[in-house]
């Protein structure tokens, strides 16, 4: 089987999985960054969004070995501090509940922010519709947004 | 904040019982339904049940005996013992308890229970560890402890203005007797409670570095993916695993149980190096079931069977005045049947559990869970070990809505650890969280009502059909199931003749609590039906609710409050609806004002006012956060499908067929909380369920005229 390389938060890993391994379980289980979490397994629920080239995609549903030589962004990439607006926003805010969408969630903001600085409440609906948060954190993650778009 | 994250998220890891520097400990013992009592007052190492530590650096540890799974019990309840301890928060360590005997029973969060059961109690245990510190300050110093006062972990002389840090005095303050009756703090200088503090996980879920169940690693863990019946009941009968076995790092397969109630499920499970290798081996199974004849069940063949039920009689639930006369005599009767679905729990994080059964009969096992005591009692019977031998790690749970109550998988994981003799990671796929339940049970309820000629209502029966999620062995069926009639025979409306029933029904699916538990599906009929009397009497939904609360009572209250924030005497535009409902229950009360327009065939949701009745509020943010949730979970239970079965199987299978509200369908929600103080302390995280999906129906059929009966319904198309 071949060894390929993924390119994430801009460090290198060598990775010898199947290449069919969707992304999700090789960043979790070989590249050790638990942040990017496992919901569904086809690409329904979006609390594994991670950035392919700037790009949000559902790592759960993309082969790892598509991703080789791509410059990968996970939740632990998006700052070192904490300190990203879109983080600031969702701590003042206090978006999170149980959290374990939430990585996913912040993903597709940040991406949305980047297309469109000053997203509408209807951007926002198109951007993250693919992130279900099941304790209903809806509201406050339209707000956080908002407020990060302040912020940035 | 990075220094004491990174603190917090080693020490998650850290074994809990692992503590080995000096510590001063507070004892106090926790006594069932989570109500928590001071014990008798003695300083221990660990003899007694510690719930603050400080060591002689100044760290100070909270241990915290109610699991965090959303709704903010790793703040609320630290903040009670900081509070009345005088140190901030930040920078405590707050550690989950694991269900060890020295934190006593009430180690579990459900019910709604966790702040109120412990409001009193963890803020004394705060208060006597602040006085033993003030009272080791003025020994040292020689003054009287009336000169000395106790803020931002550090007691300070008052005359001189000198003060030692609580490491300094905690060596000291250890050696004292506990106060018996601490002095609690007047509330008017509170600086935690009562504020809109904010929650210190936040940073750690907006930065994924929050630990859940899933991300735990052990060394020379595996991975197992355990493939259940499609068929519940049905029985295995063999499995050829050659397939399996041949997929690339896949280690072997084992044949476990799954023991949910009073049911056991026989499993198969590949175990892998990793977890995808894991979950292709066991794609790669085949195997042969019994299905015992279950496989001829299906919803609709179920949903008939209760209504026939509803014709029997039933158990007596509540019988006040004469209903039966009262009734046939009315000049006015209302009848009408609704009907609610199954659903399921759903949490993003599907179940999951690493368990590392080692030599020397040691268990260790980490998990999202909400019931580290449950734990702890059930897997040292199971397995005969004294709980010395078994240590659990409360994880973050990635939701729980009542799922995590239960230890199915739990077992899983153990069986497996002892099969393989390793530290085995069970996940469970999303298809099998959706397909093998425990779900929430449907309810049907007959509802009747007599009123007099000029509307006055005289008799009201609230008759409920339904399976139970109370399994025991002493299950009477002829009796009543305050389970599954839960609160509606405690609502406050004044009815002279009333007549409560119950008639259950068998189910052999496993079923279970489900956030707000009965009252989401009870709430529904109830509500809705009194919208259906007040449209007979001709009165407004609202003013005839209050009609039928003459005495003082919350539930008056909180209408009076809902009827003024949603400005419900003022008229609404044309194709515009409001509804109300309030529903009260074990975990408390709340209500909403929701307004719909007319779009389409269907409505638009404009807004929901919600008002939660609490007396005492910890974080009022975090209240209206919980509302705000309990909203979309309403929501998604009123019109999204449900659970369906067909063929003996669950006809959903992941969240392209069992749908959750999105973003683009989350209407706006305003809270508002009734605390006014006093001894009364409500529950927050289940009381906005119950009552959105009547408001919202009765909303419905103030625009448009169409009564909905059975849930779930098509928003779009009505």
């Amino acid at each position: 089987m071949p060894e390929y390389t993924l390119n994430v938060n801009n460090k290198d890993y060598k990775i010898d999985v199947d290449p069919q391994m969707p992304l999700l379980w090789a960043i979790r289980d070989y590249v050790g960054l638990k942040g990017t979490k496992f919901g569904c397994g086809i690409a329904q629920c979006g609390a594994c969004t991670v950035h392919l080239e700037g790009t949000p995609i559902r790592s759960c549903s993309f082969p790892a070995s598509a991703a080789a030589g791509k410059k990968i962004t996970t939740i632990e990439g998006i700052s070192e501090n904490i300190d990203h607006a879109v983080q600031k926003a969702w701590i003042e805010m206090q978006v999170p509940q149980c959290g374990y969408c939430q990585s996913g969630q912040i993903m597709s903001a940040v991406a949305l922010l980047k297309n469109k600085p000053h997203p509408t409440d209807a951007d926002i609906d198109a951007a993250m519709q693919g992130n279900l948060c099941r304790c209903g954190t809806y509201q406050r993650i339209r707000s956080a947004i908002h407020r990060a778009a302040e912020l940035v | 904040m990075e220094q004491v994250i990174s603190k917090i998220n080693r020490r998650n890891f850290l074994k809990l019982t692992g503590i080995t520097s000096a510590g001063f400990i507070i004892g106090l013992s926790l006594k069932g339904n989570g109500i928590a009592t001071l014990g008798k007052g003695e300083i221990a190492p660990y003899g007694l049940t510690p719930f603050v530590m400080i060591e002689q650096d100044g760290t100070i540890t909270i241990f915290n005996p109610k699991p965090e799974m959303g709704q903010g019990t790793y703040q609320s309840i630290p903040s009670l013992i900081a509070e009345e301890l005088e140190v901030p928060l930040t920078g405590v360590i707050i550690k989950q308890t694991g269900g060890q005997k020295r934190f006593g029973d009430g180690q579990g969060a459900g019910g709604s229970s966790s702040v109120r059961g412990s409001y009193f109690e963890l803020r004394k245990v705060g208060a006597s560890a602040k006085e033993m510190l003030v009272q080791a300050a003025a020994n040292q110093w020689k003054v009287p402890v009336a000169e000395c006062y106790a803020e931002d972990a550090k007691v300070f002389h008052k005359p001189s203005g000198k003060s030692t840090g609580y490491g300094d005095l905690a060596e000291a303050a250890a050696k004292l007797q506990v106060p018996k009756d601490p002095k609690l703090k007047d509330p008017k200088d509170f600086k935690l409670l009562g504020k809109n503090t904010q929650r210190p996980d936040i940073p750690l879920k907006s930065s994924g570095r929050a630990v859940f169940g899933i991300d735990v690693e052990v060394p020379g863990m595996v991975y197992a993916s355990v493939a259940h019946s499609p068929v519940f009941g049905a029985k295995l009968v063999s499995y050829d695993d050659a397939a399996a076995k041949k997929v690339k790092s896949v280690i072997g397969v084992e044949k476990c149980q799954r023991k949910f109630g009073p049911y056991t499920y026989d499993c198969v499970a590949v175990i892998g190096e990793n977890y995808w290798a894991a979950y292709q081996g066991r794609k790669a199974l085949t195997i042969n079931w019994d299905n015992q004849g279950n496989d001829k069940f299906n919803s609709k063949d179920y949903a008939q069977y209760l209504h026939d039920l509803s014709k029997q009689n039933g158990a007596v639930d509540k019988d006040e005045g004469n209903f039966d006369k009262a009734f046939s005599e009315a000049p006015v009767k209302v009848e009408s049947f609704y009907e609610t679905p199954v659903v399921a729990h759903s949490p993003i994080e599907p179940m999951n559990c690493v368990a590392n059964w080692s030599d020397a009969n040691k268990l260790e096992i980490w998990v999202s869970t909400q019931v580290p005591g449950r734990i702890m009692s059930e897997f040292t019977k199971e397995y005969n070990i004294p709980e010395e031998n078994l240590t659990i790690h409360t994880m973050f749970s990635g939701g729980a809505f009542g799922r995590r109550l239960y230890t199915d998988f739990i077992g899983e994981a153990v069986q497996l650890s002892k099969a393989v003799g390793k530290p085995v990671k069970v996940i469970w796929t999303r298809e099998d969280d959706t397909e093998q339940g425990p779900f929430r049970p449907m309810t049907f309820s007959a509802m009747k009502a007599g009123l007099t000629s000029d509307g006055k209502a005289v008799a009201f029966q609230h008759k409920v059909i339904s399976p139970t999620i109370r399994y025991s062995e002493k299950y009477d069926k002829t009796k009543t199931d305050g389970t599954m009639t839960e609160g509606i025979s405690e609502q406050k409306y004044e009815f002279p003749h009333m007549k409560n029933l119950y008639v259950n029904a068998d189910f052999h699916i496993p079923v279970a609590a489900w956030r707000a538990v009965t009252s989401t599906t009870l709430a529904f009929a109830h509500e809705s039906f009194i919208d259906e009397m007040a449209a007979k009497a001709n009165k407004d939904p609202m003013e005839f609710r209050l009609g039928l609360l003459t005495k003082d009572s919350d539930t008056k209250t909180l209408l009076q409050k809902l009827k003024e924030v949603s400005n419900w005497d003022i008229p609404l535009a044309s194709g515009w609806g409001r509804g109300v409902a309030q529903y009260e229950f074990f975990a408390g009360l709340a209500g909403y004002v929701i307004e719909v327009s007319k779009k389409g065939n269907g409505v638009n949701i404009e807004k929901a006012y919600a008002v939660i009745d609490l007396g005492t509020v910890v974080n009022p943010d975090m209240v209206k956060a919980q509302v705000e949730g309990a909203a979309v979970m309403a929501l998604t239970a009123a019109i999204k499908g449900g659970i369906t079965f067909d063929k003996g199987q669950t006809v959903q299978k992941n969240f392209n067929t069992n749908q959750l509200v999105r973003i683009n369908e989350m209407p706006p929600v305003e809270v508002h909380i009734l605390a006014n103080g006093g001894p009364k302390i409500k529950g927050v995280g289940e009381p906005g369920l119950p009552p959105f999906a009547p408001a919202l129906c009765n909303a419905i059929y103030a625009a448009t005229g169409k009564r909905i009966r059975t849930l779930p319904f098509d928003i779009h198309n009505i």
